[in-house]
């Protein structure tokens, strides 16, 4: 099958970007969308150009990695889908492709399709962990946690990274993923512990990062990892539960 | 001298204590040296790979107060490819009734291993296991849960207790993210460093002791050198090396190559497990191959058309036309036998012709009489994931028609050598998880993967490193403009800048492909002596080709994937060549290494225990040519054994 591409490329952080048009004629159905780049990258080689620069590396939809928009969609046409496993079979008759990076202010350009995320790491880095030291954890079995408890914090934690909910989202907000890692944690039962503390400093990571959120709930039709929305009612809860006790936990 | 390799006579010393084995791990950690609390944030330590190993060891030498600088070449700790283990973490905590211990898990783990891992490291990480669970659900990890609010568990191929712990099927990926955000945690307290986006493409040695690393800032270009008075290793695997494997894409063999060829010994490199329930190769472009967890196999029933080149479709053939090879050839283990039998047989069959799909490439994996009996729902309960996950890899829907799996390249026993403190052969050089070989011997049993990672990061490494530490108290760290660091940094300068100017014609990754086309017909699943010869010579003139003909293009001052995928295909090029190496030498069948000469009258492997109860540490001379060395191996737990699944 032929598909035709417009790509974005982008020399670096700070040049301009333009998209650039491509066709692949002997595309495939069972073609990944990147594995379409990787065919496209072959054929631009032949010509004597550079390759398109994007990110991938688990392409089973673990990891994270890959991310670019197609046809203004955060990851591709296939809803809740990464990028990695995007097929062509599944895009009917959608045979034009555009494809640009990760679009946000909070995940500058570093080339062509790769975008820098290490925003959301920040998040993270202020408050999305938990404080034990290694070694010390009590006995898991005698630490009890509901069936129901487990399996919703894993619905939580189920959140890959990908940052495709930051370019879904009109203002640029992070609050599924971060109110994901909240939620995650908050259910956990050392996690607990630090439940307000956490609230506050990834909070104030977010404001500082990312815009706000006016519930808009484009982030949710583009995740991958299938998180609820309610993971953004849980960066209000948790945030104001830590105002009005006032304590760490 | 034997087809351009020689034998030393050396015996290496594995330092594992001496005494009752199953005490041996609480003798060596009273032993270990300690650093004066003061003295720690003088001692800093390079750990190189932010995995379950590399997170673990980072976070918890961290916390201990020493100074460490984390690398990653990618963008975010988490994104490391133990993410994307499914199924579960093994460890022994015995709180049931089932006849589960220390000791059962090491004879599961030696056996499965066919006798060719090291007992006394197996104990250390069954007597750790209990630790690493408890560890991992405190920093996060949500597993899974009884209704009485205990952990849950469930059983996994090769064994016969129940001792496997995981979230769903994204168990990697729940102790990934756990312990990538423990490491992040001091990244934010100020003790870990992380360096993202930096590869690490060359070790330091200087005065007989690794003392740095050289790595190429991936978005600036930038060379630079590291030093530290200990590197830690933990970059994992390199079943990537056969380009279609179930690895990610990125995941490579350099910074262990490196060091190889900077001294540190390389232990049984053709030890390479290859996965029986793999998605096939279904087309030119495809990147990978797809991981379905084994846990289909409780249900689902193997077979193959009775007649080669049968045409028909799947459920056009009736029963009696069709072959369920593994109920017929093993029937006490039937269509769970362990992953190394498994993968042979589809093997055997595909090559008789009687394998199914377009490309003739792949066997039938059937629910048609599970879905029968239980009822699609209960299917779909157990394995709902994973069929949408096949259906939307290959368009089929498996409640209607068979899946079509083959074995496909997966998790590396081989690795770098190191003793029983994890040092290899280069003082002051540890390695952790995937990237090492002290465990697995000649085949992994599933769910052992994770745990070995775990248990070097968090509760090995920080203990053992600390030892070597201990002995270079004042000692200052390796002047960045030394000489070694100098050499190591033009050496790394020089390649760098030969790979983008020459003037070749074809891409890194055709010489991947092609690599990986060779290493499966001659180093795969089954090897022969001619087929091992012949690629022996493939491997080499594809090595000489490479240099001769990549072209790479680009700059080398700004992100540029081709250049590193090119260092990568170079380091796997010669990897390749010293497992065809060790493949030819060892001429016995063991576990995944399976030699067509050396098999029982029924087909079966057959090992050599006079000659190869033993690790072979392979040292690579500066001019390429290899060099054997030996570590006898001792079994005092369990007797060796011939494995039977019959």
């Amino acid at each position: 099958m032929r598909i035709e591409l417009e790509v974005w490329r982008q020399d670096g952080p700070r040049e301009r970007g333009r998209f650039e048009a491509h066709v692949v004629d002997d595309a495939t159905p069972e073609m990944s969308l990147l594995e379409l780049l990787d065919r496209l990258n072959d054929q631009l080689v032949e010509g004597g150009q550079e390759p398109i620069q994007f990110e991938s590396d688990c392409r089973e939809g673990a990891c994270g990695a890959c991310g670019v928009t197609v046809n203004d969609v955060p990851h591709g046409p296939v809803p809740r889908t990464p990028s990695c496993r995007q097929h062509l079979r599944s895009f009917g008759a959608v045979t034009r492709l555009r494809i640009e990076p990760l679009r946000s202010a909070a995940f500058p350009v570093v080339r062509d399709l790769v975008v820098d995320r290490t925003a959301l790491d920040r998040l993270i880095r202020a408050g999305g962990h938990v404080d034990v030291m290694t070694g010390t954890a009590p006995d898991a079995d005698a630490v009890l946690v509901t069936h129901d408890d487990a399996e919703v914090a894993l619905d939580f934690a189920a959140c890959i990274g990908c940052g495709a909910c930051v370019a879904a989202c009109p203002n640029g907000a992070a609050h599924l993923f971060a109110g994901a890692k909240l939620a995650h944690l908050a259910l956990v039962p050392h996690g607990r512990l630090e439940r307000g503390r956490r609230a506050v400093a990834v909070v104030d990571a977010l404001e500082a990062e990312f815009g706000p959120c006016s519930t808009y709930g484009e982030c949710v039709e583009v995740c991958p990892a299938g998180i609820p929305l309610t993971a953004v009612a849980a960066v209000h809860r948790e945030r104001l539960r830590s105002v009005f006790r006032g304590r760490a936990d | 001298m034997t087809h351009g390799w020689t034998v030393s006579d050396r015996l290496l010393d594995a330092h594992v204590p001496a005494g009752d084995p199953l005490g041996a791990w609480d003798r060596r950690r009273a032993e270990y040296r300690l650093v004066n609390p003061a003295n720690r944030r003088h001692l800093k330590v390079i750990v190189v790979g932010t995995g379950l190993a590399g997170a673990g060891a980072a976070a918890a030498l961290g916390e201990l107060g020493y100074q460490v600088a984390c690398f990653t070449f990618h963008d975010a700790p988490r994104r490391a490819h133990s993410v994307a283990a499914q199924g579960g973490i093994n460890a022994p905590r015995a709180r049931k009734v089932d006849g589960d211990s220390v000791r059962r898990f090491v004879t599961d783990a030696v056996k499965g291993g066919d006798f060719r891992g090291r007992e006394a490291d197996v104990v250390r990480l069954a007597t750790e296991s209990v630790r690493v669970i408890d560890h991992l659900q405190a920093i996060g990890a949500p597993f899974a849960r009884e209704y009485g609010g205990q952990l849950a568990t469930r059983s996994f191929g090769g064994v016969q207790v129940s001792r496997t712990y995981y979230t769903r099927g994204q168990t990697g990926q729940q102790l990934q993210v756990a312990a990538s955000q423990a490491l992040l945690r001091q990244v934010q307290r100020g003790s870990v460093r992380l360096h993202t986006r930096a590869e690490m493409l060359d070790l330091v040695v200087a005065d007989g002791r690794a003392q740095g690393i050289v790595t190429r800032d991936l978005v600036s270009g930038a060379i630079g050198v590291h030093t530290a008075h200990a590197v830690v290793l933990a970059t994992g695997g390199y079943g990537s090396v056969y380009f279609h494997s179930t690895l990610a894409v990125n995941s490579n063999a350099t910074a262990t190559w490196r060091a190889h060829r900077r001294g540190a010994l390389f232990g049984c490199p053709s030890f390479v497990q290859f996965h029986p329930t793999a998605l096939p190769v279904s087309s030119p472009w495809q990147s990978k191959t797809t991981l379905m967890s084994e846990s289909l196999r409780n249900d689902g029933r193997i077979w193959v058309p009775a007649n080669p080149g049968d045409e028909r479709a799947a459920n056009d053939i009736p029963e009696a036309e069709r072959d369920y090879y593994l109920e017929r050839r093993y029937p006490a283990y039937g269509n769970l036998t362990p992953r190394d039998v498994a993968s042979r047989a589809a093997r055997a069959e595909i090559v008789a012709g009687r394998g199914v799909g377009p490309l003739r490439n792949s066997v039938y994996l059937d629910f048609r009489d599970a879905i029968a009996r239980l009822g699609r729902d209960t299917i779909a309960e157990r394995y709902g994931n994973l069929f949408a996950m096949y259906t939307d890899v290959t368009g089929e829907d498996p409640y209607v028609e068979p899946m079509r799996i083959a074995p496909g390249a997966h998790f590396t026993m081989g690795g770098l050598w190191s003793d029983y403190d994890q040092m290899t052969s280069v003082p002051g050089l540890f390695v952790g998880g995937e990237a090492g070989s002290n465990y697995h011997g000649a085949n992994r049993l599933g769910a052992n993967s994770l745990l070995s990672a775990c248990v070097d990061g968090w509760f090995t490494l920080p203990l053992s490193v600390p030892n070597w530490l201990a002995g270079l108290v004042g000692t200052p760290t390796l002047e960045q403009d030394a000489p070694e660091a100098l050499e190591a940094l033009e050496t790394v300068a020089r390649r760098t800048t030969h790979l983008l100017e020459n003037e070749g014609t074809r891409r890194p990754t055709w010489f991947h492909r092609r690599l990986g086309e060779i290493l499966d017909e001659g180093c795969g699943v089954s090897r022969s002596e001619a087929g091992l010869r012949a690629a022996l010579e493939q491997v080499r003139q594809l090595g000489a080709d490479f240099w001769a003909d990549v072209r790479v293009g680009g700059r080398g001052d700004r992100l540029n994937q081709e250049l590193e995928r090119a260092g990568r295909v170079a380091d796997f090029l010669e990897l390749a060549e010293l497992m065809v190496v060790d493949a030819l030498d060892r001429t016995e069948s063991c576990g995944a290494h399976f030699r067509e000469e050396f098999t029982t009258e029924l087909g079966e492997a057959l090992r050599d225990d006079e000659r190869w109860v033993n690790v072979s540490a392979w040292e690579t001379t500066p001019v390429g040519k290899h060099i054997r060395h030996t570590e006898p191996l001792a079994f005092e737990l369990v007797p060796l054994q011939v494995r039977d699944y019959r």
